[in-house]
């Protein structure tokens, strides 16, 4: 479908595109195999100025919006979703510093995420802190002109690779959920160092590291915002890059559904191509249907985000919801499709039905997503009252 | 340190049809791009500019379509390009084209270098590198597959030759051409692309380069095409396909059949 992209957006899309499908796809499935981090693609992106999508100018950046990093995003994951993680994880750990940071925050490691030089990562989760940010454990606590950092985050994409962390932390654990900062540490500082690289489902060549810290000392000035808003900036990064998200999974969902449809063609069983069964037929559009329906949904969210309304999280959970539900199902169908073929780790929706699964976990599971769309037509409902 | 690179648009070799009657290739319709091996001396153009700093300087002799291989060069970092483009220049030969280009080059001036690529995928010739050298007066090494050192007005190269490499060192400025060896090419970048869609590109008449009229196009082209034709096909050839080990334990079931080994 059409969906009136301006010249530069159909540049970004394309050129996004011929990335994906030149360097990208001849080797997702060796990436995933070996479970190996694509720093070769991570410097592709980086010199054809994709990590700076939704960046200002001012900044090093391109100056559009979270939609032109969608369509980047969804142009990556149509061939593989571990390497559009890993670029997508980069703006993650950068929206903080672009809603929260100060100035000088900015100017220092926004060009750098921008230019690709260095990667960044976003650090909230804990092992008893998921879905439940506020059983937040680590700590910070300022000594002199140093804040002095403490726990352990657990399964942070681009662990280890990424050189900017944005990290969420207890600076006043009495004042609960509004007793977190937000930090930024770099690699390489004292103190600051990385568990055990997890073995996952999917998206296997994505990094998934624990960040530990044992008594790191940042500078006074590596905090974002004030003392006490971390679970703020933590909830706004999230709905900003959760459309991003759904743009995975709307690539993803493409994807299994341009390698199927090309092998229903194909494959002949009763003396004629698969296609040609109206069972098949029926899988296919419901296929095509719920994709275009998610895709037509992430834009319009993503476009509204870019409007720079006040409050987007019930848009942001939709889209991440709908989407990766739609993901995970049309990726179980391209499987089913394909039949014992689709089994088998020769043909690429094997990896893209193991890696759909995470799309409905990261950046707050399904359920959340749900709770958060119903807390806000509560709140609205409530509000059309008076 | 200023940097050329002469470019050529050429027709996709992958959508080539040959005219039966004429012998000659059939140009119209068929997608114009950039001499994949012009891909190589514009990125290793632009590598050195991102080391040493300086500009980097796209220049192509062609029909105004021609300018289209110049946005793409821009979009993968060259700083500012030449269109020469001329009715005038219609049928030069390499003569007659490194002429051409090597006046529109001396408007360039100071060049520390100039690259071109090792050869063109249409005209095949390899000659037009070395023939721009001449034209000025510049020192040349074609084949270059490693810039090793670039300091102090001299450059250090690995040349290819046929059964191993040179290496090479020449005062600058100078003329080379590089093989694909050299470098892998990178993909556009999205800033260049914005700086290619705006560019406003000017062609150079004949006039503007101040070019004799005898020295140029078909007049000042001593090349005379006697004849082109197609190399008769062989016939009585079998295609073994699949995969390569299937090929190979085919091919050697075939010579056992016929007895060659
Ligand atoms: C590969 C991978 C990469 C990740 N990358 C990052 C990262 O870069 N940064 C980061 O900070 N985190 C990251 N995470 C963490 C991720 O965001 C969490 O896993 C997620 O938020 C869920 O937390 P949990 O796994 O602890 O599940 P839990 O919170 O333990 O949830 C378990 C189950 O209970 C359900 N549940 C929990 N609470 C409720 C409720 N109130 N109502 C209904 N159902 C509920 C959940 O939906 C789920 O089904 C990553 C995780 C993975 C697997
Ligand atoms: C026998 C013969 C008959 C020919 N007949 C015709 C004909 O009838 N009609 C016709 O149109 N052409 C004809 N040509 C082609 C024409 O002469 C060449 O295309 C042209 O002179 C360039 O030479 P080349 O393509 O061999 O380039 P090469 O010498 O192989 O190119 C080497 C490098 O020089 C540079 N370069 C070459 N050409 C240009 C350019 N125009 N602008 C910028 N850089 C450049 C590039 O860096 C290139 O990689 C003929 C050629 C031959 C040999």
């Amino acid at each position: 479908m059409d969906y009136f992209l301006t010249d530069t957006q159909t540049e970004i899309q394309n050129l996004a595109r011929r990335i994906a499908q030149e360097k990208v796809k001849p080797v997702r499935a060796e990436l995933d195999e070996k479970e190996e981090f694509p720093w070769e693609i991570m410097n592709i992106l980086a010199k054809a100025d994709l990590f700076g999508l939704y960046i200002p100018e001012e900044y090093g950046g391109f100056g559009g919006g979270a939609f032109e990093n969608c369509l980047a995003v969804e142009e990556l994951s149509r061939v593989c979703i571990g390497v559009s993680v890993s670029f997508a994880a980069s703006g993650l750990g950068a929206y903080p510093i672009l809603l929260f940071g100060s100035d000088e925050q900015k100017k220092k490691y926004l060009s750098q995420i921008a230019s690709g030089r260095r990667l960044a990562a976003f650090g909230l989760t804990e092992a008893g802190a998921g879905s439940d940010a506020g059983g937040t454990r680590t700590t910070a606590v300022l000594d002199g002109n140093e804040y002095v950092i403490n726990g352990t985050k657990q399964w942070i994409t681009n662990g280890g690779e990424a050189e900017i962390y944005t990290v969420i932390a207890m600076t006043n654990p009495a004042r609960g959920s509004r007793g977190a900062s937000a930090f930024i540490v770099e690699k390489g500082t004292p103190g600051f160092s990385f568990g055990k690289k997890e073995k996952k489902m999917g998206i296997r060549s994505s990094a998934t590291r624990e960040l530990i810290f044992d008594n790191c000392r940042v500078p006074r000035e590596n905090l974002l915002g004030k003392e006490g808003m971390g679970f703020l900036v933590a909830m706004k990064t999230l709905d900003k890059s959760r459309p991003g998200i759904g743009s995975q999974a709307v690539g993803l969902a493409q994807g299994a559904i341009d390698e199927c449809v090309e092998y229903a063609r194909e494959r002949r069983q009763f003396d004629q191509p698969i296609i040609s069964f109206q069972a098949i037929q029926h899988m296919l559009a419901d296929m095509c249907t719920q994709t275009e329906a998610a895709r037509a949904l992430v834009y319009a969210v993503a476009k509204f985000i870019d409007s720079d309304p006040k409050d987007v999280s019930k848009a942001s959970a939709m889209a991440k919801l709908f989407a990766s539900d739609v993901a995970m199902k049309v990726t179980v169908d391209a499987v089913q499709i394909m039949g014992g073929y689709g089994y088998m780790r020769e043909y690429p929706v094997e990896k893209m039905m193991r890696d759909a699964k995470i799309l409905q976990i990261y950046e707050g599971t399904n359920q959340i997503q749900r709770n958060v769309i119903g807390a806000a037509i509560i709140k609205e409902a409530a509000g059309k009252k008076k | 340190m200023n940097i050329a690179v002469c470019v050529k648009q050429v027709p996709d070799a992958s959508e080539v049809k040959i005219d039966k009657a004429t012998g000659t290739m059939v140009r119209e319709g068929v997608p114009a791009i950039l001499n994949p091996f012009d891909a190589y001396a514009v990125e290793e153009a632009v590598r050195l500019k991102e080391k040493h700093g300086g500009k980097v300087f796209a220049v192509t002799m062609g029909p105004p379509q021609a300018g289209e291989v110049l946005r793409h060069v821009v979009a993968m970092g060259a700083d500012d390009v030449m269109l020469i483009s001329d009715r005038a220049f219609a049928g030069a030969d390499t003569w007659a084209t490194s002429y051409t280009l090597g006046l529109g080059l001396k408007k360039l001036v100071p060049l520390d270098l100039v690259i071109c690529g090792k050869q063109a995928i249409d005209g095949d010739t390899a000659q037009v590198g070395p023939g721009v050298a001449e034209n000025l007066g510049l020192p040349f090494i074609a084949y270059v597959r490693k810039i090793v050192d670039m300091s102090d007005g001299r450059m250090k190269v690995e040349r290819l030759i046929e059964d191993g490499y040179e290496v090479v060192e020449v005062s600058l400025p100078a003329v080379i051409t590089v093989v694909k060896e050299i470098n892998a090419p990178r993909m556009p970048s999205l800033k260049g692309k914005m700086k290619a869609k705006s560019l406003d590109i000017k062609p150079l008449s004949a006039e503007a380069i101040g070019a004799e009229a005898e020295k140029i196009g078909l007049v000042g082209s001593p090349t005379k095409v006697m004849k082109v034709f197609s190399p008769p096909s062989k016939g009585n050839r079998e295609r073994i396909d699949g995969a390569p080990q299937e090929q190979a334990a085919r091919l050697a079931e075939k010579l056992r059949e016929m007895k060659v080994i």
